[in-house]
């Protein structure tokens, strides 16, 4: 509920911007583009979304101005009463009225519309409802605009009106217009109010706070008020007539006695007479001011009488307080606000008197028996005379007593400070309260940092030790490098040596090649027995050559070899001739001058299709196809296409595949 | 007061010298000067840079491991000041330095040298146990020397006579 702050409520727009605001709004926040050829549902939930949207925010913006204004029967009747004044009460609900129907009319249109909208069957339609829906809404708050514009004119109104706590210590401030009530007010609180010298300057409430025993005080400073018949009043002393009526206030009725008004005292006893049964139940005060310019004394006997006739009003309610008929001190007072003569009195007598009174009420109230209930001061009561100090033993004052002594005796790092140069010249030892092994390290300056290192890193308590064993193991490493490098300097081989380790590399290199060799041919190579051995490896030659190189004596071997295979028939081709020089088992002399001596006929070479035993082939057939396919295999291919060796024809001069296209680099001058 | 270790070249950072940069991890890399600063920002890894004392670790080019690299050992608790200890701590820091130096000099000196005394001794078993590939075992009895057997190459008088007719 809005107590007295009106200052909350949010801008209302005009009508055009209204629509403005929640158009672009629908614009920018749904989807925007749609195209005839999408599903017709997607089309229809489209421009559903878009009327239900606008519909929505329409919604939320009118609720939130229904809710935010004050509703006049919520409000204090105070509050309820000066919106009456000024903006009357039926206008205002009016307006508000309209805007709810507003709403209500939005939310129907959307309805009917998006019920339509589910049977559109093509984007035009569909689009052309979506905008009578969204024209209509339009519509229908351009119709309310006026009632807008009057609800923004309240809203500002509405924000400007002072903040009057109802329910706090109100001092009211009343009287004709003109005798001094603002300047008071300006006087006694921080206020500004404007003070000049015609009438109405005031035009409506204000509101100041003063102090006056530790609590603050609400002044309200009202417009002046004229007499006449309640039913010819503005709305400005309208204003003033709600506050009185409704604020539980103490009221200062503020009488000219100079007259310098422009009304007599006679004028402004009768507007007291008028409004007097408002003061029912307020403490009163008659105040009269400007007596710089015409005391209380000095006036006519007339005037006197209408005074004390006012005075006595105003007794009466001290009385209806509970206050004796003979206090009258604080009823009837004068001051004035030029010499500031009286004002802090009248003001102190007003906030007692509205204290006073606002205390009986709370006392009379049930409210505070609860409180009272609460609490008790016991005050025993005294049994006799004798006087009962509080007890303190001896030691602990004796000790409370050495100790203001000691801590004036012992010395503290400051003295020392001050004793010896003060802050810039003496700086405290910081090592002084050290704990080490032997006190006379205390001022010793570590090392930080040695060649290098950090000092910190090597620090170990048995590190001569470990010294002792590092420098031990380098003696022993240092004989051992001793005999290495004798050793490996001595070294150097003799060149027997080396020709020999030659020799050794040569042949294990060979052995290494030839069984490489071996395995990779081991698949395509025919695989032989021995006595056909085409590419003669195992003669007897051979192995005495191979014996021999080893140093040894190969003649007996080889006569063994021989002679265990000299019964063997020997095989050979049908078409060999006898002059066989090669024959390699045959060494007798004889047979060699026997062959001699025959007439030589011509060597002849191996026919093609001789099979050779130790090739691995079956029979000449087979050996003379293996021949071709090698021949064939090696043939060139006929890839120019020629169709002899004289054939010199180029079927196309300048291919264009050879002679187009960009290059990635170089030149094209030469294709 | 201490020196740290640069984090790219490894060498010391003295204070008020080179640059330290506190990564989000809140790991914390210092440099001894710009060069390696920019090598760092350039993401090189100083194992793969030559003249790095990571890279020449890695590759054996420096000593790696040795016992005189366990005296310096960093020490998160601070040991209470004294004085016998201090002093000889700093007489032996000298001794320390000395003999590490002389190891690294060494093992560089020794990779210098090169293989030779390896291969020294590979020839030297290669022959005393191959030698049979080129000497029969009953030569090498009788003649120990390692002088390689001649080849003997038998030539029969028939064939000798025979060439000379031609």
């Amino acid at each position: 509920m809005v107590q007295y702050n009106f200052k909350k409520i949010t801008v209302v727009p005009n009508g055009k911007d209204f629509v403005d605001i929640i158009l672009s709004r629908t614009q920018r926040k749904t989807p925007t583009v749609v195209h005839k050829g999408y599903a017709i549902s997607r089309l229809r939930q489209f421009y559903m979304r878009k009327v239900k949207y606008t519909q929505q925010n329409f919604h939320e913006k009118l609720s939130t101005i229904i809710d935010e204004f004050p509703r006049l029967d919520d409000i204090h009747p105070f509050y309820g009463d000066l919106l009456h004044v000024l903006y009357n009460k039926d206008h205002y609900k009016l307006a508000l009225g309209q805007i709810n129907t507003a709403r209500n009319l939005i939310s129907k249109i959307a309805k009917d519309y998006v019920k339509l909208l589910k049977y559109g069957d093509s984007l035009y339609r569909c689009k052309c409802l979506k905008v009578a829906a969204l024209g209509r809404m339009c519509t229908v708050i351009k119709r309310i605009a006026p009632s807008l514009a009057y609800l923004e004119q309240i809203r500002q109104h509405m924000a400007r009106l002072p903040s009057i706590d109802p329910n706090t210590r109100t001092i009211l401030i009343c009287g004709y217009p003109n005798v001094g009530k603002s300047s008071f007010i300006n006087k006694i609180t921080r206020a500004d109010v404007d003070v000049q010298p015609y009438a109405f300057t005031t035009k409506s409430l204000f509101v100041g706070h003063t102090d006056y025993k530790y609590l603050r005080y609400q002044v309200i400073d009202t417009p002046g008020i004229l007499d006449r018949p309640f039913e010819d009043r503005n709305i400005i002393e309208m204003c003033s007539i709600t506050a009185l009526a409704h604020l539980r206030a103490a009221v200062l009725f503020f009488l000219d006695i100079s007259g310098s008004c422009g009304y007599s005292i006679a004028q402004q006893a009768a507007l007291f007479h008028s409004i007097k049964s408002l003061f029912l139940n307020k403490p009163l005060i008659i105040v009269c001011n400007k007596t710089d310019l015409q005391s209380l004394e000095g006036i006519s006997e007339e005037d006197k009488m209408l005074v004390m006739e006012m005075k006595a009003e105003a007794m009466k309610t001290v009385i209806g307080q509970g206050g004796e008929p003979t206090d009258d001190v604080g009823v009837l007072l004068t001051m004035s606000t030029l010499t500031e003569e009286g004002v802090i009195a009248v003001k102190n007598a007003a906030c007692e008197r509205l204290l006073d009174q606002r205390v009986e009420l709370k006392m009379k109230s049930k409210k505070i028996n609860d409180c009272l209930n609460r609490f008790h001061v016991a005050i025993p009561k005294p049994r006799d005379q004798k006087e009962r100090p509080p007890c303190i033993p001896q030691a602990v004052l004796e000790a409370k007593a050495k100790e203001a002594a000691e801590k004036e005796k012992r010395k503290t790092e400051r003295d020392l400070e001050d004793e010896n140069g003060g802050a810039g010249v003496y700086s405290a030892s910081l090592k002084k309260n050290y704990i080490l092994a032997n006190d006379e390290w205390k001022e010793d300056i570590m090392p930080e940092i040695m060649d290098g290192h950090n000092v910190y890193d090597f620090i170990d308590p048995d590190i001569l030790h470990r010294l002792e064993e590092l420098e031990q193991e380098d003696g022993l490493r240092q004989a051992e490098e001793d005999d290495d490098d004798f050793e490996i300097d001595g070294k150097e081989l003799t060149p027997e040596e080396q020709k020999a380790l030659a020799e050794i590399r040569k042949k294990k290199s060979l052995l290494i090649q030839q069984h490489r060799v071996k395995k990779s041919t081991a698949e395509s190579r025919p695989i032989v027995p021995r006595k056909f051995d085409k590419d003669r490896r195992f003669t007897t030659e051979r192995m005495g050559r191979q014996l021999s190189s080893l140093g040894l004596d190969p003649t007996l071997a080889i006569n063994r070899a021989r002679s265990q295979s000299r019964g063997r028939k020997r095989e050979r081709s049908p078409d060999r001739g006898a002059d066989d020089v090669m024959d390699m088992d045959v060494d007798t002399p004889n047979k060699k001058l026997r062959i001699r001596s025959r007439s030589r006929s011509r060597s002849k070479s191996r026919p093609p299709g001789e099979v050779v035993p130790g090739e691995g082939f079956k029979d000449s057939t087979q050996k003379i196809k293996a021949v071709k396919l090698a021949k064939k295999s090696a043939n060139k291919r006929n890839k120019d296409a020629r169709r002899g060796e004289a054939d010199r024809v180029i079927p196309t001069l300048k291919p264009k595949h050879l002679f187009s296209g960009k290059r990635s680099t170089g030149k094209t001058d030469r294709r | 007061m201490r020196i740290e270790k640069c984090w790219f070249c490894s060498s010391a950072v003295y204070p008020g010298h080179g640059i330290q940069f506190v990564r989000n991890d809140a790991k914390i890399f210092r440099f001894c000067r710009s060069k390696c600063h920019k090598n760092f920002k350039m993401k090189r890894n100083p194992r793969k840079v030559k003249w790095t004392k990571a890279y020449r670790r890695l590759h054996g080019k420096d000593m790696t491991q040795d016992s005189t690299f366990e005296f310096e050992r960093r020490r998160n608790r601070p040991e209470r000041y004294d004085r016998n200890v201090t002093e000889n701590t700093l007489k032996a820091i000298k001794t320390i330095d000395k003999v590490r130096s002389r190891r690294e000099s060494k093992h560089i000196e020794r990779r210098k040298k090169g293989k030779k005394g390896q291969q020294m001794r590979e020839a030297v078993k290669e022959l005393e146990q191959s030698i049979s590939l080129v000497k029969a075992p009953a030569i090498l009895r009788e003649d120990p020397s390692l002088t390689l057997p001649k080849i003997m190459v038998k030539v029969s008088q028939a064939q000798e006579s025979q060439r000379m007719e031609e």
